[in-house]
């Protein structure tokens, strides 16, 4: 790259820092992203615009048109009102339905998830090798194995279509995760300490509660996001094992949105979708860094 | 080989944000001159060595390279080779691939580039290397496949950044010695950074020895070894280091003296460069090689650092520790007392509040 | 001896703390395989049966239409959005690894998509793609009259939406294992390149993507098995139509559990699909934990 394309007399040397120009490359580089950025945010924008026009204005297509008479009335419908199946009664039913199913689920599968990842790390155990490769093997397995199995064994435990039953299914398929995750980090810390709490006579449980949980934050954190993220998007075991009283946002979603005879409140649709992805979004943007920490400790499988 | 190229860095200013690094510093090197920037980390040489590549923009001032002003020239039109710490070999290409990339894409026709890559491997012993993997090599190994790299491009002038510091004690002095032998072979241009003071005196024509933004002498290592301009060279050079004793100058009879707790040690026949006033708090440097028995400082023996080849003897003097060099054979005990004699000719007077050389 | 008997109560609790894992391995992962396995190799249809009949189901799988149709999607579909998601991804993280302003912005913009669920994300892209409200109509009220963009409802391309759509859902995730991988580059060697005068594509082409190949191949992983799972996508988006063009295996699998009551045929589904995701994952964690092995080494 020689000096200047412009006009140089020749009297004016080179000298402390070189001119920015803005090379076609660094252009292109920029229209990329940005043509890529809005077609990554034109969906949400759609849904949110949609969600706030009134049907009149719907039907008159133009979906990037931002509302002309803006009003809240389908998100007061798409919580309350719309129906899912039988029951009209809104999206908030799933909403508590998920929240109902979250919570102690978020709690168990971590909760065991940690405990056995310590196990795994710091504790000799005979075949803890053999344990940890077949659950790592065991993390890609589709759920259409075990679920006429799962199906009958539940049934037969009368836990079937219950939020216990349901809560089960997540501690079960997000324990190999979860082992995973907590496995790693726990043996990315210094032997040291373990030792050093052992030499003061602390026992297997009491390591674990007062030394390598309150070390474990970051990863608390991590597998919070996870869990939040994976347990609150999903629809198959919801479906399934939830039982009709307790089935998940994103089931009733899919009721409500593609079970609809006639014509389809498309707003009201919008504002249902918009609702049901706010708590994941709210996570997301609020992780920030965490979010992306917690994809990279997940996708580094051993 | 190559052109020989002369090298003039002209007020040169870097500044990193709001952080001034490299502040209106000139340097001239000559053709075929080896120069060591020398001195602790964060003192501004690596930023110079790379603002001289081309790798960091200047705020201001320029940079000659071969009488050729390239203050806004790309490093590959520079005609320049460089070699990192951290060898910066491309990991999934053999030792060939390594050195002869840069030329292929340059579209330098295939004898021509095999003629290079070989004569630099036989110059560096690498010959039978060239089909193996960086990752398959071992230190010492892939920082030569690196000054491969730097050779076949057949620069006017090669930047050394630290070349060795990731080398253990015995390969680090093997490779100094190669280096030293290349640029014997070369006669090139060698801008060399590293923190290593033996490095530097080994290897240099030159010596720019530097702290904290600023070339603090330049010179060669002879002058930096027995004229340190100011204490921190004296200090940062010399291993074991410098002895240093605080005291005030003072003229007693005409003659002019250095006075510690009850120490007087005459100063005729030390050349001065700015004689200081009858008062002046003052630092007095000696090596431990210079400091000689027989005199009239009385000294105590407090330890001995047997070091194979000659002992370390601590001492106290007035109060003050002082290292001295004894050869291997000589029977002192610790706690002995000695006399000590410090000829004049040998001291370094530096003033106590700047450090400058008196 | 307190010691030995501290040591031993360490011990029990070591195993009873690791007891729910081994159950669940056992029982839920190995026990349920078997199950299923052994319900494929019946002729059970709509309560199970021991009657053993060997291969027949499997054959009768082959045979199944609609059977073939969701694997051929799947591997379209499949091999699609790999390259796709891949490219993309990787473009992205390119693009951002140059020093760009407004980083942390675009990064949170690429990879919101990932934190939907699937089910938003197909409806979401249902309604852009549903020709007489979506895009069609769109670019037809700005003075195309004559654009077509109604693959959606066709037969022949409805898979490639569920392509457009789930590109854009993971995409940011590739991005974001890029992203670390190019950061992981030591600094020095693109001095390196800059003193050798190598042209960025030259550098990225030759050098970079070489040694990314750790990164390529976890994404790559990440992305299969979830193509493999892929369900919720398409009841959300399509439900399998228009017909059975969007079908996929795990549909199959589970329609023919519930409504269709043929448990043999979905059991024998449910298998194969288990064979194939063996068949990706296993070489991959052979290399992985070889690789490991040898660093640790």
């Amino acid at each position: 790259m020689t000096a200047i394309a412009t006009i140089t007399p020749a009297i004016t040397q080179p000298a402390g820092m070189r001119p920015r120009r803005l090379t076609p490359a660094r252009i292109g580089i920029y229209a990329f992203l940005i043509v890529t950025a809005l077609f990554f945010l034109a969906p949400l924008y759609v849904m949110l615009v949609t969600s706030l026009k009134p049907m009149e204005e719907i039907r008159l297509g133009a979906i990037l048109a931002l509302p002309r008479a803006p009003t809240l009335e389908p998100w007061v419908k798409a919580w309350s009102a719309a129906c899912t199946g039988l029951r009209c009664d809104g999206i908030s039913v799933g909403f508590a339905n998920s929240v109902k199913i979250l919570v102690p689920s978020v709690v168990a599968s971590i909760a065991v998830g940690s405990l056995t990842g310590y196990a795994l790390s710091f504790w000799k155990v005979r075949g803890a090798g053999l344990l940890f490769g077949a659950l790592m093997i065991v993390a890609f397995v589709p759920y259409q194995i075990f679920i006429y199995p799962l199906v009958r064994v539940f049934a037969f435990a009368g836990i079937n279509n219950s939020i216990l039953g349901i809560v089960l299914i997540h501690t079960i398929f997000g324990l190999p995760t979860m082992t995973l995750l907590f496995r790693n980090y726990f043996a990315s810390l210094p032997q040291e300490l373990f030792k050093a709490a052992r030499v003061d006579g602390a026992g297997f449980f009491r390591i674990f509660w007062s030394v390598m949980l309150p070390m474990a934050t970051p990863m608390l954190i991590v597998a919070v996001i996870l869990q939040v993220t994976g347990i609150w998007n999903d629809f198959i075991l919801g479906l399934i094992f939830a039982g009709r009283e307790n089935l998940p946002m994103t089931v009733q979603l899919n009721n409500i949105v593609n079970s609809t005879q006639g014509e389809r409140a498309y707003n009201v649709d919008m504002a249902a979708t918009i609702l049901t992805a706010l708590v994941p979004l709210a996570v997301y943007f609020a992780s920030g860094r965490w979010f992306v920490r917690g994809i990279a400790a997940g996708a580094v499988k051993g | 080989m190559g052109k020989l190229c002369d090298v003039s860095i002209r007020g040169v200013e870097i500044s990193f944000g709001a952080v001034r690094v490299l502040d209106k510093l000139d340097l001239d090197v000559a053709q075929s001159e080896f120069i060591v920037l020398l001195g602790p980390s964060g003192c501004g040489k690596s930023t110079l060595l790379n603002a001289v590549a081309g790798l960091i923009d200047v705020q201001a001032g320029q940079i000659w390279i071969g009488g050729k002003n390239v203050t806004w020239e790309e490093p590959k039109d520079r005609g320049i080779a460089m070699v990192f710490q951290s060898y910066a070999l491309y990991p999934r290409m053999t030792v060939r691939g390594n050195m002869s990339f840069g030329l292929k894409v340059a579209g330098m026709p295939k004898p021509e580039i095999e003629r290079r890559v070989n004569a630099a491997a036989a110059t560096l012993q690498i010959t039978e290397l060239l089909d193996r993997r960086p990752a398959e090599l071992s230190g010492g190994q892939r920082q030569r496949v690196a000054i491969g790299r730097a050779l076949v491009r057949d620069a006017g002038v090669y930047l050394f950044d630290e070349p060795l510091s990731n080398l253990d004690a015995q390969l680090r002095a093997e490779l100094r010695v190669e280096i030293k032998r290349l640029h014997q072979r070369l006669a090139a241009t060698m801008i060399y950074v590293t923190h290593d003071q033996i490095e530097a005196l080994t290897l240099a024509d030159r010596i720019a020895v530097m702290k904290d933004r600023v070339i603090q002498q330049l010179g060669t290592p002879n002058e930096i070894y027995r004229r340190p301009a100011n204490r921190f060279v004296a200090s940062f050079v010399g291993s074991p280091a410098m002895n240093f004793l605080p005291g005030a100058f003072a003229v007693k009879e005409g003659a002019p003296c250095f006075l510690s707790e009850g120490i007087a040690i005459p100063l005729d026949g030390y050349a001065f460069e700015a004689p200081p006033q009858d008062g002046t708090p003052v630092e007095l440097g000696i090596r431990p090689e210079h400091v000689e028995a027989g005199g009239g400082v009385p000294a105590k023996i407090e330890m001995i650092e047997p070091m194979g080849s000659d002992q370390l003897a601590w001492l106290r003097v007035g109060g003050h520790p002082l290292s001295m060099r004894l050869p291997a054979e000589a029977c002192t005990v610790a706690g002995e007392a000695m006399q000590l004699r410090l000829p004049a000719d040998k001291l370094n007077l530096f003033d106590a509040a700047t450090g400058r050389r008196l | 001896m307190p010691l030995v008997r501290h040591r031993t109560a360490s011990r029990l609790a070591a195993g009873l703390a690791l007891s729910p894992a081994l159950l669940v391995l056992v029982v839920v992962y190995l026990g349920c395989t078997a199950w299923t396995v052994w319900i494929s190799l019946t002729s059970s249809r709509m309560l199970p049966n021991s009657t053993f009949v060997g291969l027949r189901q499997y054959a009768s799988l082959m045979g199944n239409e609609r059977w073939q149709v969701s694997v051929a999607n799947l591997a379209v579909f499949g091999s699609l959005f790999l390259i796709a998601s891949l490219a993309l991804g990787f473009l992205l993280a390119v693009a951002i690894d140059q020093r760009v302003r407004a980083e942390n912005t675009l990064r949170s913009i690429f990879l919101y998509p990932y934190s939907m669920s699937f089910i938003v994300t197909g409806l979401v892209w249902q309604w852009l793609l549903n020709p007489s409200f979506g895009i069609e109509k769109m670019v037809r009220d700005f003075g195309f009259p004559s654009f077509r963009f109604d693959w959606i409802v066709r037969q022949d391309m409805v898979i490639y939406t569920l392509v457009f759509a789930a590109v854009w859902h993971a995409a940011g995730l590739v991005m974001a294992i890029m992203l670390a991988g190019l950061r992981g580059i030591d600094e020095d060697i693109w001095k390196a390149t800059r003193i050798d005068g190598l042209p960025p594509w030259r550098v990225y082409l030759s050098i970079v993507i070489p040694m990314l190949g750790a990164s390529f191949a976890t994404a790559a992983v990440l992305l299969a098995t979830s193509v493999v799972r892929l369900y919720d996508l398409s009841v959300a988006m399509t439900n399998g139509g228009p017909g059975v063009a969007s079908e996929v295996p795990a549909k199959f699998v589970m329609d023919h559990l519930f409504e269709r009551g043929n448990l043999g045929l979905a059991t024998a589904a449910a298998t194969s699909m288990l064979i194939t995701v063996a068949a990706v994952v296993a070489p991959w964690l052979v290399w992985q934990s070889r690789r490991t092995r040898r660093a640790h080494a």
